[in-house]
This record gives structure tokens, C-alpha cells and sequence, in this order.
């Protein structure tokens, strides 16, 4: 039980950040109805400017802990965004109206640029980082002594990722922005009649899903505190399955996917092989679309002819 | 900008081009102060930063200046900025710079300017209005190479098979030849899935490696030779084709390209950690190498009672016969896969097939079993992509994890796309592109795969429907004349 728990708590921490890269799989997906391959990499770009920020931030002095995380989180979120945008225009905005594989291929040429860009620039070696956040609070013990405890890291990445669930489901459904998001996710060519200015809503979009995927770098540097360049691919694959688990389209499915493959994973690793954990949660994905092929929470595609 | 039909210059909008440039310089500086700006550098004492703000301004100034450049050439100035870039270039080449990689983005940038600027000049030059030329040069090109089919393939061919005697061939150019090969069989192979039966199969590589483990188990565990492990390589690759496809190929699009890239990873992982029975991460090593069909050997030295290859035909020893057998071998099994697509477009099975990619529910409407025909590509692609792992294998002489990442699937796909989905010639051609041309800079190591990241979206944009993409029916109602030009045109 007391195992079972722990797991419970540590598979939930990892589904968060899965969550928060599904998003924006899902969010991209639902617009232009294209695979973004290169979110992965935006994620991982997320991680390694997060890196940067603490170092610069160690580097001016300031060491007041919830400061320096607010501070790093806010710039990588900001300079993430701005690589988001740069993909968008450059390698998907000119493909909107061409055939459905252009698009992909240009995503996954963007996908191994990036990855080059950064191993280049930074590097090829992991990046390691001193833990920022310590300790944790003692939940229960077991007579022989093994404890059950969620580190403070650990609440805050749950934390965050709960207010930024609500802050973003607030933009969804309660802004202009919003609003034109959905009008452009059931139809283009009508928004944009109506007046929707819809480059600029799609260039949000990607501006937003890669803000989510630099939190999720943000957590993942400071829950195991080495990056490397390689971080985004097999990310990026999880969360897109985590996408499609939930449903692709739909924001609060992105998020219980998120959590489920989290979940799997703690889970398969703990009681199972750990060596085996991506094959349970591609299994586990592959059942899933054969029994629900619109995912737990999408909603069922009607074929038009 | 003003269309002129008087002596005035045409009005230049400053503004708005300024602010262009603005916008696009304050983009790359928000890329690369973090990235380029701060370098993380590992130090004794832990993570220091290294700072190289002088890149950081290079960048943004090439950016600004570029787009300054390209929006005066949409506003009808390209003879100013063709001399301004041009300066700019000889500039960069005779200031000595305080380091090289300013001096190689302002020669680079400079020329790229000049060349677009030309371009200009000389498009500007010529009576018809680039709107109303009709199709674009390339699409005409395309067209041309697709006409020309008939007696380019067999050119092609006839230069593949002359290729090891001519003069140019030595060690590393065959090398590279059978390199080439074996793409352009995958590209083939993968041809049949996504170009035919229209599905997006982001994993194709398991196949490979299916076959090519299934060679190099049996051949290290049991000894059996290439020549019987080949059939039963492409048998095993096609089963697991048939295991993958039939619960998956109920899915659509995405969803169906997310399972296969699973499937590829799952396959990859297995190999990995299903040490006792793969090697793990090691691999096979010691892979025998094929025998000249079983016959004769290509060693110097045969064993007691067989006979070397070159004995058999009185010829001089040399390493080099192993390696044009291979090339052969391999010319020889991607031809089969093209005869084998040529074919089977024109049978039952290859128009269902493309009858599918076109529209599947007016397919099933008119009773085409969906999932069956389906399934028949998967297996049949899966199939020639275990030929290719077990030449593979038999080539390299060890296999290992290694080889088998997404990284490949996604080459092969791209090769398939980049030449223009369907076409066979264009997956040579973006298979020279593609494998061929970074091969001959392996000395930019580093580079290499970012200017192939970079060309693969480079191309895409340039021609989204793939470099000889030139869709024409397979089958037409009235092969010559008026309705079939109109569905042609239509189309």
C-alpha cells in the first residue's frame, strides 16, 4: 500500500509533465491537423534555457529560492515562445494548403535541425545542475521503516501544473483569443471570413503549446537535474501518444493522458522491468485506439463523403 | 509599391520595410541570446557560461540586413541591393574578422542576398508576368522527367549495371553505390505503403531490422547461409508486417503513423534489453558475408575441397569482387521491388491500392475489403524491407541497436516525399539527395545532419509535393483526346 502509494504520487508528477507537452501536441493538432514533430524538441530547448536562466541568475546573485524559480520559469517560458513562433512561420505557415505528409516532413527536417542546433551549440554532453528544491514532507511510514514522502519539488510541479490547467482552460474558454481558437479549430476558411485574423491566432497557438512544453522543460530540469540534447525525442513520442490517448484535440484529454502514461510508466517500473516501460505504454496505447480509436475523451470523427 | 507606366521610380515604402526588418531582427535575437548567447560549458568547479554576445549580434544584424534586403527586392530595387550584398560578401572577405564563423555568415549572407537579387533582375527582364506563366518551371520539369520514364529507367539501369567497370569506380565509390542501393530499395519498398496505399507508415524501419536480425541470428546461432536466410528473412518481416497491420490498419491517418513509430520504438527497445537472445546493445557481431549463390566463396585462401570465386573464373584474387557481388546483389533485389511495383499498379490488387489512397470510402462502397488490401502493402512493403535488413546485415557483418532508430524511418520517409510520393525515379533522385550528398562531406560531421534537417524543410517549402511530383492517372477512360486531358487538368 505504502509503495503502491509513493508510486502513485511519483507516476502523477511524471504524468504532469507529460500533460503539459501534450497540450500543445493536441492544441496544434485540433487547429491545423498536423503532427508539430518538432514539440519535442521545443520542450527540450525549454529545458536547456532553463538551465541557462539559472546559471545567469546564480551568476547575478540573487538566491532567494521561489524568486529564482519564478524568474527562470518566466524567461524560459519567453524565450521558448519565441522559438515556437520561429518554427511556425518558417517551416509550417508557408505549407498550410499543400498535401497533408508536406508539413509533416518539414516538422520532423525542423525536429533533427533543432536537435543539431542545440547539440552544436551547448554541446553533446549531459548538463547537470545542483538541486535547487530539497526536501519533502514525511507522508507515512511503514513498519519496516519505508517511507512514503512527496518532496516539495514534487508539490510544486502538481501545483503548477493545476494552475496552469486552470489559467489556460480560462484562456480557451473565456478570451477573444480563445474564442478565435475554437472558431478556427471547427473552421478556417469561415473564421477567417468572419473576421478571425487566423495566422496570427495559429502563430498563438504555437506561441502557447510552446510557453507549456518550456514549463515541462522547467520541471524536468529541476526534478532530475541532467539534460541533455537527446531529451526531446522520446518526450516528444510520449506525450503525442499521450495526445492520442486522451483524445487528439481535446485539452483536458491531453492532460489525463498525460497523467495515465505517467502513471503506466511509475507503475510498469515499479512492479515490473523497468527496461520495458516505453513498450507497456506503446501497448497500452495500441489497445487503446483498437477498442476507443477517438481516444478516452475525443469525440468521434464523422466521415463525410 | 506603385506600378509605374511613367518615368517615375517606383515609391519606396521605408517604413514598413524598416519594420519588417525590425520584427525579424528582434526574432533572432530572442532565438539566440539564450542559445548562442550563453554557451554552458562543463568546469571542474561545475555548469559555467560562456559568453559569445558578438555572435549574437551577428545574427541579428545578417537577419536585419537580409530582410531589409529581400523587402527592397519586392519593392522593385534589386540593382541596389545586388551591389550593396555583393559589396558586403568582398567585404567580409578581405576585412580580416575576429573570427571565422563572422566572416563565413557575412560572405555567406552576402551571396545568398546577391544570388536572390539576381534572380530578380533576370526574371524581371523577361516579357511574361511570373503569375500568368502557367506551371512553374519545375512543374514542367517534373512533367518532362515523368515522359521521359521510359527511356531514362532503362538508362538509369543500363548506367547502374556498368557502373563497377567504369573508371571512376573504385573501393569507396561502390561503396557509396551500394549504400545508395539499399535506400533507394527501402524508399521502394517504403513507396508501396505511403505512395501507393496512402498510408503513413512512421515505422518501417522495425522491418528492416527484423530482417536483419532474423539473418543474423540464424546465421551466427545455426549457420545457415545468406541465400536461405534471405527468403525467410523477407517471410519473417512480412509476419510481423501482418501481426503489426491487423490490429492497427483500422486506424486513420495520424492515429495509425503514431502506432507504427511505436511499433519501430517497441521493436528498438526489444533489441536492446532482450539481451540473451539480440546481444543488447552490442549486437551480433561476426555475421557471415554471402557466398557467391552458394557456389564458391570469396576468400583468398578457400577450405579444404571448395573453391574460391576467383578460381572459378580464372581471375586474379582481389577484395575488391566481394564488394561488386554486393553491389550487384543489391542492384539487383531494388530492381526487383521497382519491376515489382511497375507491375502490380496495373493488377487488381495495385489499383485497389491507389483506388484507397484516393478515396476509401467510396472504395468500400464498391466492396474493396479494406483492410485486407491494406494489409497486402504492409506485408509486401514489410517483406522487401527485410530483404534490405538481411543485405544489410550481411553487408555490415554486425548489426546492432544502433542502426535501427527513428532517425532512419524517418530518412527513408523523407526520401519517399522529398522525390515526390508515387514516383520511382523521384525517390532515386532524393535518394542521391538525401544519403549521397551529405556522404561526401563526412568530413563536416557536426554540420552534416543540421544542413540536412535544414534542406529537408528547404525542400518541402520549395516544392511541398515533393521534388518530381507529377500526378497523372494510372488508368484513364479515354487514353487520348478531350475528356482524359480534362481530368488530367482537373486532377
Amino acid at each position: 500500500m505504502e509503495y503502491f502509494l509513493q508510486q502513485l504520487i511519483n507516476g502523477l508528477t511524471l504524468g504532469a509533465i507529460y500533460g503539459l507537452i501534450a497540450i500543445g501536441y493536441t492544441m496544434v493538432y485540433g487547429i491545423i491537423g498536423m503532427i508539430n514533430f518538432a514539440h519535442g524538441e521545443i520542450y527540450m530547448i525549454g529545458a536547456f534555457i532553463s538551465i541557462i536562466a539559472f546559471l545567469v541568475i546564480g551568476w547575478a546573485g540573487i538566491t532567494w529560492v521561489p524568486l529564482v524559480l519564478a524568474l527562470v520559469l518566466l524567461l524560459s517560458m519567453v524565450f521558448t515562445a519565441a522559438y515556437g513562433w520561429t518554427v511556425e512561420r518558417i517551416a509550417y505557415r508557408p505549407l498550410r494548403s499543400s498535401p497533408r505528409l508536406a508539413p509533416l516532413i518539414s516538422a520532423i527536417g525542423m525536429s533533427i535541425f533543432l536537435q543539431n542546433y542545440v547539440q552544436i551549440l551547448q554541446g553533446a554532453r549531459v548538463k547537470p545542475i545542483q538541486p535547487v528544491v530539497q526536501g519533502g514532507v514525511k507522508l507515512m511510514e511503514r513498519a519496516d521503516g519505508f517511507v512514503v514522502q512527496i518532496s516539495y519539488l514534487q508539490i510544486v510541479i502538481i501545483l503548477l501544473t493545476i494552475a496552469l490547467m486552470f489559467g489556460f482552460n480560462q484562456i480557451i474558454q473565456g478570451t477573444s483569443l480563445g474564442r478565435s481558437q475554437r472558431a478556427c479549430e471547427q473552421d478556417k476558411t469561415m473564421a477567417g471570413l468572419l473576421g478571425v485574423n487566423v495566422d496570427r491566432t495559429i502563430s498563438l497557438t504555437f506561441v502557447m503549446g510552446a510557453a507549456l512544453a518550456a514549463v515541462a522543460g522547467f520541471m524536468v530540469t529541476l526534478y532530475y537535474g541532467v539534460i541533455d540534447f537527446y531529451i526531446g525525442f522520446l518526450a516528444g513520442v510520449k506525450a503525442f501518444t499521450a495526445a492520442v490517448l486522451g483524445g487528439i484535440g481535446s485539452l483536458p484529454g491531453a492532460m489525463l493522458g498525460g497523467i495515465l502514461i505517467g502513471l503506466i510508466e511509475a507503475f510498469w517500473s515499479a512492479y515490473f522491468t523497468i527496461e520495458y516501460k516505453d513498450v507497456a505504454t506503446f501497448t497500452i496505447l495500441v489497445l487503446v485506439l483498437i477498442f476507443r480509436p477517438t481516444g478516452l475523451l475525443g469525440r468521434p470523427e464523422i466521415e463525410k463523403v | 509599391m506603385t506600378a509605374t507606366n511613367t518615368f517615375d521610380r517606383p515609391k519606396l515604402d521605408w517604413p514598413s520595410a524598416l519594420r519588417e526588418s525590425g520584427f525579424a531582427a528582434l526574432a533572432a535575437l530572442m532565438l539566440t541570446i539564450p542559445m548562442v548567447g550563453f554557451r554552458t560549458v562543463d568546469r571542474p568547479t561545475g555548469l559555467e557560461l560562456d559568453m559569445r554576445f558578438e555572435e549574437v549580434a551577428a545574427a541579428a544584424l545578417l537577419v536585419f540586413f537580409g530582410r531589409l534586403g529581400f523587402a527592397l527586392i519586392r519593392q522593385g530595387q534589386p540593382a541596389a541591393v545586388l551591389v550593396l550584398a555583393l559589396g558586403a560578401a568582398v567585404l567580409g572577405f578581405v576585412v580580416p574578422l575576429p573570427t571565422k564563423v563572422l566572416q563565413i555568415i557575412l560572405v555567406g549572407g552576402g551571396l545568398v542576398i546577391a544570388l536572390r537579387a539576381a534572380w530578380q533582375i533576370w526574371r524581371g527582364s523577361r516579357p511574361v508576368p511570373a503569375a500568368d506563366a502557367g506551371p512553374s518551371f519545375m512543374d514542367r520539369f517534373a512533367a518532362e522527367v515523368q515522359r521521359a520514364g521510359k527511356w531514362l529507367g532503362p538508362v538509369g539501369v543500363l548506367f547502374a549495371v556498368a557502373f563497377p567497370f567504369l573508371p571512376i569506380a573504385d573501393r569507396q565509390t561502390i561503396d557509396i553505390g551500394i549504400l545508395l542501393l539499399t535506400y533507394v530499395m527501402l524508399g521502394w519498398g517504403l513507396n508501396i505503403v505511403v505512395g501507393l496505399a496512402g498510408l503513413l507508415d512512421l515505422g518501417y524501419v522495425a522491418f528492416y531490422a527484423v530482417g536483419a536480425y532474423s539473418y543474423a541470428l540464424l546465421a551466427v546461432n545455426f549457420g545457415w547461409s545468406f541465400w536461405a536466410c534471405l527468403p525467410l528473412a523477407g517471410l519473417l518481416a512480412a509476419f510481423s508486417g501482418v501481426l503489426l497491420g491487423f490490429p492497427v490498419l483500422r486506424l486513420r491517418g495520424d492515429y495509425f503513423a503514431i502506432v507504427t513509430l511505436g511499433f519501430g520504438e517497441i521493436i528498438r527497445v526489444i533489441l536492446i534489453n532482450w539481451y540473451q537472445f539480440t546481444g543488447g546493445p552490442n549486437g551480433v557481431i561476426g555475421i557471415p558475408r554471402p557466398s557467391f549463390f552458394g557456389l564458391a566463396e570469396f576468400t583468398r585462401n578457400p577450405a579444404e575441397g571448395d573453391i574460391a570465386f576467383h578460381q572459378m573464373f580464372g581471375l586474379e584474387f582481389d577484395t575488391l569482387h566481394r564488394i561488386v557481388f554486393l553491389y550487384y546483389l543489391i542492384l539487383i533485389l531494388a530492381l526487383v521491388v521497382n519491376f515489382f511495383t511497375l507491375r502490380v499498379r496495373k493488377l487488381p490488387l495495385g489499383r485497389a491500392w491507389e483506388a484507397l489512397r484516393e478515396d476509401d470510402i467510396a472504395c468500400t462502397s464498391l466492396g474493396v475489403n479494406r483492410t485486407n488490401i491494406k494489409l497486402a502493402a504492409f506485408a509486401i512493403a514489410a517483406m522487401f524491407g527485410g530483404f534490405a535488413g538481411s543485405f544489410f546485415a550481411t553487408r555490415q557483418g554486425f548489426v546492432s541497436p544502433e542502426s535501427f532508430t527513428f532517425i532512419e524511418s524517418a530518412i527513408i520517409l523523407a526520401i519517399v516525399v522529398l522525390g515526390g510520393m508515387g514516383s520511382q525515379i523521384g525517390v532515386v533522385v532524393a535518394t542521391i539527395l538525401v544519403i549521397g550528398l551529405p556522404e561526401f562531406f563526412r568530413e563536416l560531421e557536426q554540420y552534416r545532419m543540421l544542413a540536412f534537417g535544414l534542406g529537408m524543410v528547404a525542400i518541402m517549402l520549395w516544392r511541398p509535393r515533393g521534388l518530381l511530383a507529377h500526378r497523372e492517372p494510372t488508368i484513364l477512360l479515354h487514353p487520348s483526346g478531350g475528356a482524359a486531358k480534362a481530368a488530367v487538368k482537373g486532377g
